[in-house]
């Protein structure tokens, strides 16, 4: 039911440019108006979504640990320990450079799985494969895009380019190997959802809508690569464009519609992100779990919303009460000297 | 908010990262080249806008064609029949592949395999 709204809902959006362009003919809402307005909508949107989580206080620390901290010096910490519970700055960023690289808390993915009685646990590489099939040719295919956006084309992408379409042996325009490996990635990703009990039963709509979107970008460019061609000199005079601040619709090029479907699908993504859980790429960064080092023990957390709290020390609260304590038969210490507590001097040192 | 020099660092990233087709073409971007058309022949073997698009595909379907099944006629859509071959029919008249195919393939980053056999016709007067 939810895959199938979103469903829905994708198709909606597919249609709204094709009737939009081919029926109504604006080109000029659909080619430069929406996209700027959506880009304009995911950056702000992203830099609202980092300004709300940096507001947002962390009252403890609290990494996520699999390693041995660092102790006594003869207790020995290996690579692994530092970067599973990293102390110093380096450990941690080393730790979040592999995590959001490498995705390495997915790779520790285990399932579980009752063997009669007995609850079994194995490796199951299999959705850290899918994730990065997808991501990393996701990334691989927004840099490649580049061509389109520059004038003359950067060296690097010019390699990147061709690296990825060495496969030239099925035709022309030879096959981008990404495209491959997204859809790949992307159906796994899917499919995962439809047919693995566990995971269907708690997956929203939210979950599906960026799935069917993102397979239809891809599928839309795929499409328009190798079957419902378009004139990509005239795409790039547009493209280029747009990247110049100085939009324009290509005289006499002749850009067929799954040009405009495909651009207005990309905007939706891009204005859909920051408010959607694809703003994990945000997240990260800001993961407590992840970004904080396992270092309580030499230096003080002080939660940000702690306030000095109003308080009596044994002498103060006898002195206080000291009538009633007498008449209460409660023994009185003679000569208590008024203590200082050592965490209040901390908070004082930490005050200034 | 906390953090607010690695926050606000991430933020400057982020938004080079997004606007970098604005960097790259920084103080080096280019005129939109115009490929040269033929003086002499006003009308290609089919449509302007067919070729185009597509014209990767026909050469692609005359490669399989001439190569594959020995078949050297191409019937246009308009009926009139062209020799299969690059070099004989397309560079008949698109005579300069620097000034034609170069400008736009160079333009939008294309990696065509045709050069690994044909010859161009300024290259092959060279070595004549």
């Amino acid at each position: 039911m939810n895959a199938l709204v979103s469903f829905i809902l994708v198709c909606i959006l597919l249609f709204i440019p094709w009737i939009g362009v081919s029926v109504l003919g604006l080109k000029i809402l659909f080619g430069i108006v929406i996209p700027y307005a959506c880009f304009l909508v995911f950056v702000i949107g992203l830099i609202y979504k980092i300004i709300y989580w940096a507001r947002s206080p962390v009252p403890y620390k609290i990494p996520a640990t699999c390693g041995q901290q660092k102790s006594l010096p003869w207790v020995r910490r290996t690579l692994k320990d530092r970067i599973e519970s990293p102390f110093y700055t380096w450990e941690v960023i080393l730790r979040m450079f592999l995590e959001i690289v490498f995705f390495r808390s997915l790779f520790r993915n285990l399932r579980a799985d009752l063997s009669g009685k007995r609850l079994i646990y194995g490796s199951a590489k299999w959705l850290w494969l899918g994730a990065i099939l997808f991501h990393w040719s996701f990334f691989i295919i927004l840099l490649r895009h580049l061509r389109l956006f520059t004038n003359p084309v950067p060296v690097f992408i010019q390699k990147l380019d061709y690296i990825d379409s060495f496969i030239q042996s099925l035709g022309v325009p030879p096959l981008y190997i990404t495209d491959i490996l997204i859809l790949a990635g992307l159906i796994f990703l899917l499919l995962r959802r439809f047919f693995d009990p566990k995971v269907s039963y708690l997956s929203y709509g939210s979950d599906f809508f960026p799935l069917f979107l993102i397979l239809g970008i891809v599928i839309s460019g795929i499409l328009m690569r190798y079957y419902i061609k378009v004139d990509v000199y005239g795409v790039k005079q547009l493209t280029l464009g747009l990247a110049t601040l100085n939009p324009t619709i290509p005289e006499g090029a002749k850009i067929g519609t799954i040009f405009y479907i495909h651009l207005f699908l990309v905007s939706s993504l891009a204005a859909y992100f920051p408010f959607s859980k694809l703003v994990h790429m945000i997240g990260i960064f800001f993961s407590p779990t992840r970004n904080m080092a396992n270092n309580n023990r030499a230096v003080r957390h002080v939660n940000p919303w702690e306030y000095p709290v109003k308080h009596l020390t044994y002498a103060e609260f006898q002195e206080r009460f000291k009538e009633v304590m007498e008449q209460a038969g409660i023994p009185i210490d003679e000569e208590v000297k008024p203590e200082k507590h050592e965490w209040q001097s901390w908070y004082i040192l930490e005050k200034k | 908010m906390y953090n607010t020099g690695k926050v606000m660092f991430f933020i400057i990233v982020l938004i080079i990262f997004f606007t970098i087709p604005v960097w790259l073409n920084w103080g080096r971007l280019e005129a939109v080249p115009q490929p040269e058309l033929p003086k002499e022949e006003k009308k290609c073997i089919e449509s302007k806008e067919y070729m185009r698009a597509y014209h990767m595909k026909l050469l692609d379907d005359w490669r399989k064609k001439a190569i594959r099944e020995n078949q050297r006629i191409y019937e246009a859509s308009d009926n009139e029949k062209y020799t299969i071959s690059l070099q004989r029919t397309c560079m008949k008249c698109h005579n300069n592949k620097e000034k034609f195919c170069d400008r736009c393939h160079n333009f939008v980053i294309t990696h065509p395999d045709c050069w690994g056999c044909h010859i161009a016709p300024e290259v092959a007067q060279k070595w004549q």
